[in-house]
């Protein structure tokens, strides 16, 4: 393990930064969100929540798949694809760092999706420590260890001190360039530090959320519970849960006439929306609570049949926050969960 | 699974276009350089585009073993597909796939009577087996297609049927419209009922596509004469976007028709949710 004085961050960025692009949780007015570092920045060490993960940068909101020509009845096809250039992503979460590990089992599966798989290469990941959980935390439900993240560097802020550790060989030839400006330590202040926290873990409110019960056996009576009916009508469909989503990867194909040709491009979409499953013959959605117990059952029941049993849920809590009323994954696990077995 | 670059389509020019009812034609497609855009097998779709028009899922209809052009059979019904239809041949348009699974004409259709359960634009995908499946004759046993739609003039691949199909090669057509229509002597009545009134026995394998409606009242009647639905096929559509299992568009439960359909067998459409 190696450590470095947080007076020295700055120099540290820099570093990063000459070697390859780096995002950092930087304030901007009152939110803190992943954007562009830039000297002086005002990063945000310990502020646990960004608004939005990462994601963006491995699946970016809006990408441009190809471009066109036409011209009567011809058409010129252009690959726009570009080799995504090396960035490092600092600050990022346990959950954030876990939900990317989920993207990878539908983006990475075959056949490969190489928009995403070029960034997650270029892509390196410097996760941090949430020593001060926020109440609507609950990524231990999902087996991750908000004290021991992962991504390619692990780090802890412990009093004045960053102590950094390489988990991945990418982790690795980034610390081996920054080397020089840390101090060769051992993990006992981080230990300390993890135990000490690990008091505030228990005693988080949704702490003991119970999974048992959520799988793709038990798929047809989840899907006819009458809970569906009791969740579904205070949802006002606007969407927000599934853009601050960092495991929805739902997306739509759009083109849009620039004027000198066609662009191509796929941009997040959200099954919440009335449109998603529209098609000239009819809707196979048509109702809010369709839509709603769609996005649910996929995190809960679909994607753990089709992935070993994971959830699509990282229990990063923003869905908790971010809801206008105080709808979420939290309330549906509760209610369709084996606690309230139906 | 799919041979093109993901999301990036290849080029393709309509070389025909048939008119098969009043709202369908039929669009005969190659490579710039001639041939098949890609190879397939019966029952896989493709993306077809106009670029700044649209891009949507269509079943290719012509049979893999017709190596000389694709053929997609499209229905009028919203901005893509009237475009499409106001298109001239030599018009270019981008395609990618093929997407999807098959139906089993190497695996478990062979060596079986079958039986091909059509309704309206339906028997497009089905089009594609059958015309596999006599192209390979000796490895099928019996065959009869019950093809329906709602009047004499909305039947598709009329002449197909009547001058390559119909009583060729052991090969049975059973036609069947909605209403009764002057010059009409076949059948007058719902496809469902006709299956049922036509007595096939319950040794056929059976492939079932048509509107969502028609393929729910085909499978229950097929139940009534006492089918084996883990021998029933049917092909699916739902709205799709990338054609990969990763929009997220196209589910019936756990399943992507994309990826893992277009094509159930009946007793797997059974396990899932009644969201199509």
């Amino acid at each position: 393990m190696l450590k470095l004085s947080l007076s020295r961050m700055e120099e540290l960025f820099s570093r990063i930064n000459g070697e390859r692009t780096l995002y950092a949780p930087i304030q901007i007015g009152e939110q803190t969100q992943f954007t562009p570092w830039v000297p002086d920045a005002a990063v945000q060490m310990n502020r646990l929540s960004t608004v939005k993960s990462p994601k963006d940068y491995f699946f970016p909101h809006i990408e441009d798949i190809a471009a066109f020509r036409v011209q009567g009845k011809e058409i010129e096809i252009l690959d726009v694809r570009t080799e995504a250039a090396p960035f490092a992503v600092f600050g990022v979460r346990a959950c954030d760092a876990e939900s990317l590990n989920l993207l990878d089992r539908i983006f990475l599966d075959d056949p490969i999706d190489t928009f995403y798989e070029s960034k997650r290469k270029s892509g390196l990941i410097i996760t941090t420590a949430c020593f001060e959980p926020e109440e609507t935390c609950f990524c231990g439900v999902f087996g991750i260890d908000a004290l021991s993240p992962g991504g390619d560097i692990a780090t802890w802020i412990v009093d004045d001190t960053l102590y950094w550790n390489a988990l991945t060989e990418k982790g690795e030839a980034l610390t081996e360039a920054v080397k020089d400006l840390f101090e060769e330590t051992d993990d006992m202040a981080v230990k300390a530090a993890q135990e000490k926290a690990q008091t505030v873990f228990d005693k988080l409110p949704f702490r003991d959320l119970n999974l048992d019960g959520l799988t793709g056996e038990v798929l047809m009576k989840k899907f006819n519970s009458p809970e569906w009916a009791n969740l579904n009508p205070s949802c006002l469909s606007c969407g927000t849960c599934t853009f601050i989503c960092p495991t929805c990867h739902c997306y739509d194909i759009q083109d849009f006439d620039t004027g000198k040709g066609i662009q191509r491009f796929k941009c997040w979409d959200s099954c919440m929306c009335s449109d998603f499953t529209l098609m000239a013959h009819g809707n196979p959605r048509t109702s809010q609570l369709e839509r709603f117990r769609q996005r649910y059952m996929h995190k809960l029941i679909y994607f753990p049949d089709n992935n070993d049993g994971a959830y699509a849920c990282v229990g990063c809590g923003r869905c908790v926050q971010k809801c206008p009323i105080s709808m979420n994954i939290v309330k549906v696990i509760k209610a369709l969960g084996v606690e309230n077995d139906v | 699974m799919c041979n093109c670059e993901i999301l990036i389509p290849k080029l393709g020019i309509i070389t025909d276009i048939r008119d098969e009812t009043p709202d369908v034609k039929t669009f005969s497609v190659t490579a710039p350089d001639g041939g098949v855009v890609f190879p397939h097998m019966p029952g896989q779709c493709a993306m077809l585009s106009i670029p700044g028009v649209g891009e949507a899922m269509f079943s290719i209809t012509s049979s893999p073993t017709n190596t000389a052009f694709m053929e997609y059979s499209i229905k009028k019904a919203g901005v893509l597909t009237d475009w499409l239809h106001r298109a001239e041949t030599g018009q270019q348009i981008t395609v990618r796939g093929p997407y999807g699974n098959a139906f089993p004409v190497e695996g478990d259709l062979k060596g079986k009577d079958l039986l091909f359960i059509a309704g309206g634009i339906g028997l497009a995908p089905l089009r594609s087996v059958i015309n596999y499946v006599r192209a390979n004759r000796k490895n099928y046993g019996k065959v009869d297609i019950v093809y329906g739609a709602r009047s004499a003039d909305d039947l598709v691949f009329r002449k197909e049927i009547e001058s390559e199909w119909d009583g060729i090669d052991d090969v049975n057509v059973h036609l069947t419209i909605d209403r009764a229509q002057a010059g009409w002597s076949g059948n007058v009545g719902f496809v469902p009922a006709f299956v049922k009134d036509l007595g096939f026995t319950k040794g056929r394998t059976t492939l079932v596509c048509g509107p969502p409606i028609m393929i729910k009242f085909v499978l229950a009647a097929l139940d009534e004469i006492g089918f084996d639905e883990t021998k029933i096929y049917t092909t699916m559509e739902l709205r799709m976007k990338c054609g990969i299992g990763k929009c997220g568009r196209c589910n019936i439960g756990s399943k992507y028709v994309c990826k893992d359909g277009p094509v159930f067998r009946c007793d797997e459409l059974a396990a899932l949710p009644d969201e199509y």
